[in-house]
C-alpha cells in the first residue's frame, strides 16, 4: 500500500501523537541520571525531584521576603500584561482592518503606512518604548500591542478583501449603507477568522512579553526565569518554560472551542 | 412599471472595447434573456444595469431616470454563486433586506417589526418551497436551495429590475428544470422586470419573453486570411488575438412567439415545455 493511503486510526493516532513527546522525556531523563550520577551538583539537567521540590516551593510556599505565592504572582502579572496587549490588538485589527479592507478612501491613506509600520521590528522599539512611557506596565502592554497588532491588521485586510464581491454587491442591492454592510455582513465574517489570527499571534506575544520582562519588570514569568539564570536555577527555569508553553497551549484551545461553539456557520462555510 | 432604455452605451477596459453601441429598450415586465458565448460581455452588460459597472459612454435609463452609478434596492440580483451569506441561517438570510430597510444604525429589529419581518419572509420561503430549512445556514443546503434563497432574499426588498447572473447555471438539470417554474410563477406573480444571463439557449427560449444575442463581430481583412484553417467561423473569431480591439454588438434580437406576457395565460399551442 502507498505511504499516501495508509492512516492511522485513533487509537494509533493516539499512541503516535504521544511517541515524540516520550521520547523526549526518556532521553532527558536518561541524560539527567548520566550527568547526576557523575556529579550529583550538577544543575545542567536537574532530576524531576529537584524540579518538583522547586516548584513546590515557588508554587506552594510563600515568599520569605514578599508573603506571595511566586509562581502564582508571576502568572497573574504576565497573564495581566499578555491579555491586555492582545485584547488592544484585537481591537485595532477588528476597527482598522475593516475600514481599510472595506473603505477605498482609507485603503488609500493608511494601506502604505501600515504595510510599511509592520516592517519596523518591534524589539528595536523597546528602548524607545521604556523611555518615552518609563519601566511600569505600559511600556510591556505597549510592546506586544505593537507587536502583534499590525500583523493582525494586514491579515484582517486580506481577509475582508477576500469576501465575495457578489455579497458586498448583493447587500447593496438589498438596501444596505456602508455602516450596515460592515455590521452585518463583514463583521460578523471577519470574527471567526480574526480567532485564527489571534492564535497565531499567541507565539509572538509571549516573546514580546518575556523580552520586556527580562529587561526591566518585577514580577512576571519572563522576569523569573531570567532572574534565577543568575544561579543557574534550572530546576525553576525548565518547570517555568513548561508552564508557559502549557498556557499558551491553552489559550489556543481556548479560542478553537470558542471559535467552533459560538460561530457554527463557520466550518462549512471554510470548507465550501 | 419599469422599463429600462441603453441608449449608446459602450464599455471599453484600457483598449479593450468590451460592448459596443448597444442600444436597447427594455420594456416593462419583460424577461430578458441574454445570450451569448463566454467572454462576449453579457455578463459585463448585466453589471452595468446593476450598477456594479459604469458604460464608458452612453447612459442607461430606469424608468426614464439615468441609473444610480451604485447598486440599489431599485435592483434585486442573484449571482452563479455567493449570492447568500454564509453567517446568517436561511431565515436570517431573508429578513436581513428588512432589517437594513427599517433599522439604519443597530440593524436588528425587535418586537413588532421583527415578528412581521418574520412573517413576511416566512411567506416568501413558503413560496420558494425552503420552508422547512429555516434555521440552517447556506452551506447546510444544496446549490438549489441556495438559488432559492437568494431569490427570496432579493424579492423580500421588492426589486423593480430582478438581474439573474447565470443564477441555474451550476445545477443539475432537474433541479433546473424545477428552479424554472418557481421563476417563472415569481415572474407572473410580481411586479418585476428581470434580465437573465444564460449560456443555456434552451434556458433562455424556454424562460424569456426576449432573447437577445451578444457577438463580437469581426471584419478585419488581416483577420480574414487566418481563418481559413478553421473548423468554423464562430471558433476562429474567439481564437483570434486580435480579439480585444473590438466589442460585441448585439447581433439578434429576438422576438419570442406568441408572445409572453408577465402573467397572462400561455396559449395552448405555445405551452412551454415545462
Amino acid at each position: 500500500m502507498r505511504a499516501i493511503n495508509i492512516k492511522p486510526d485513533m487509537t494509533w493516532r493516539i499512541v503516535l501523537a504521544l511517541l515524540p513527546f516520550a521520547i523526549l522525556l526518556l532521553l532527558y531523563i536518561a541524560g539527567s541520571d548520566v550527568r547526576l550520577a557523575a556529579n550529583p551538583n550538577d544543575k545542567l539537567l536537574p532530576s524531576f525531584k529537584s524540579m518538583g521540590e522547586a516548584i513546590a516551593q515557588y508554587a506552594l510556599t510563600p515568599d520569605a521576603r514578599t508573603g506571595l505565592y511566586l509562581m502564582w504572582s508571576d502568572t497573574a502579572a504576565s497573564l495581566q500584561r499578555l491579555l491586555t496587549g492582545l485584547a488592544i490588538s484585537t481591537a485595532i485589527a477588528l476597527f482598522a482592518g475593516i475600514a481599510i479592507g472595506l473603505l477605498p478612501l482609507a485603503r488609500a491613506t493608511f494601506g502604505p503606512v501600515v504595510a510599511a509600520a509592520s516592517m519596523v521590528p518591534p524589539l528595536a522599539l523597546l528602548p524607545i518604548l521604556f523611555i518615552i512611557m518609563g519601566l511600569g506596565e505600559a511600556s510591556k502592554i505597549a510592546l506586544i500591542v505593537i507587536g502583534t497588532s499590525l500583523k493582525l491588521v494586514r491579515d484582517l485586510i486580506l481577509r475582508v478583501y477576500e469576501i465575495p464581491r457578489e455579497q458586498l454587491i448583493k447587500a447593496q442591492t438589498l438596501g444596505a449603507s456602508t455602516w450596515q454592510i460592515a455590521m452585518r455582513v463583514v463583521l460578523p465574517q471577519m470574527l471567526p477568522r480574526l480567532i485564527d489570527s489571534v492564535r497565531l499571534e499567541i507565539g509572538p506575544a509571549w516573546l514580546f512579553l518575556i523580552a520586556a520582562e527580562a529587561i526591566a519588570a518585577e514580577s512576571g514569568l519572563g522576569y523569573r526565569i531570567f532572574l534565577v539564570r543568575r544561579y543557574l536555577s534550572m530546576d525553576v527555569i525548565i518547570p517555568y518554560v513548561v508552564w508557559i508553553t502549557i498556557l499558551a497551549f491553552l489559550m489556543d484551545l481556548g479560542l478553537r472551542l470558542l471559535q467552533r461553539k459560538a460561530f457554527p456557520w463557520f466550518a462549512a462555510a471554510r470548507a465550501a | 412599471m419599469t422599463s429600462i432604455v441603453l441608449d449608446k452605451v459602450w464599455k471599453e477596459y484600457g483598449d479593450t472595447v468590451v460592448l459596443e453601441r448597444i442600444n436597447l429598450e427594455i420594456a416593462s415586465r419583460s424577461f430578458v434573456a441574454l445570450v451569448g458565448p463566454s467572454g462576449c460581455g453579457k455578463t459585463t452588460f448585466l453589471r452595468m444595469l446593476l450598477g456594479d459597472e459604469v458604460p464608458t459612454s452612453g447612459q442607461i435609463l430606469l424608468d426614464g431616470k439615468p441609473l444610480k452609478p451604485e447598486p440599489d434596492q431599485n435592483r434585486g440580483v442573484v449571482f452563479q454563486r455567493y449570492s447568500v451569506f454564509p453567517h446568517l441561517t436561511v431565515l436570517g438570510n431573508v429578513i436581513l433586506g428588512k432589517e437594513f430597510e427599517q433599522s439604519p444604525i443597530r440593524v436588528r429589529l425587535g418586537g413588532q417589526k421583527r415578528r412581521d419581518a418574520i412573517a413576511e419572509a416566512r411567506a416568501l420561503l413558503q413560496e420558494v418551497g425552503l420552508s422547512s430549512h429555516e434555521t440552517k445556514y447556506p452551506a447546510e443546503l444544496s446549490g438549489g436551495m441556495q438559488q432559492r434563497l437568494a431569490l427570496a432574499q432579493a424579492l423580500m426588498r421588492k426589486p423593480k429590475v430582478l438581474l439573474l447572473d447565470e443564477p441555474f447555471g451550476a445545477l443539475d438539470p432537474g433541479i433546473r428544470a424545477d428552479i424554472h417554474v418557481l421563476i417563472r410563477r415569481i415572474w407572473n406573480t410580481s411586479d418585476l422586470t428581470i434580465v437573465m444571463v444564460t449560456h443555456d439557449l434552451s434556458e433562455a427560449f424556454r424562460l424569456a419573453s426576449r432573447v437577445i444575442a451578444f457577438e463580437r463581430q469581426r471584419n478585419r481583412p488581416e483577420e480574414q486570411e487566418r481563418y481559413g484553417a478553421t473548423l468554423s467561423k464562430d471558433l476562429a473569431i474567439y481564437a483570434s488575438i486580435n480579439e480585444a480591439l473590438r466589442g460585441a454588438t448585439i447581433t439578434r434580437d429576438i422576438e419570442i412567439w406568441p408572445p409572453r406576457i408577465a402573467g397572462a395565460p400561455a396559449h395552448g399551442a405555445a405551452k412551454p415545455l415545462v
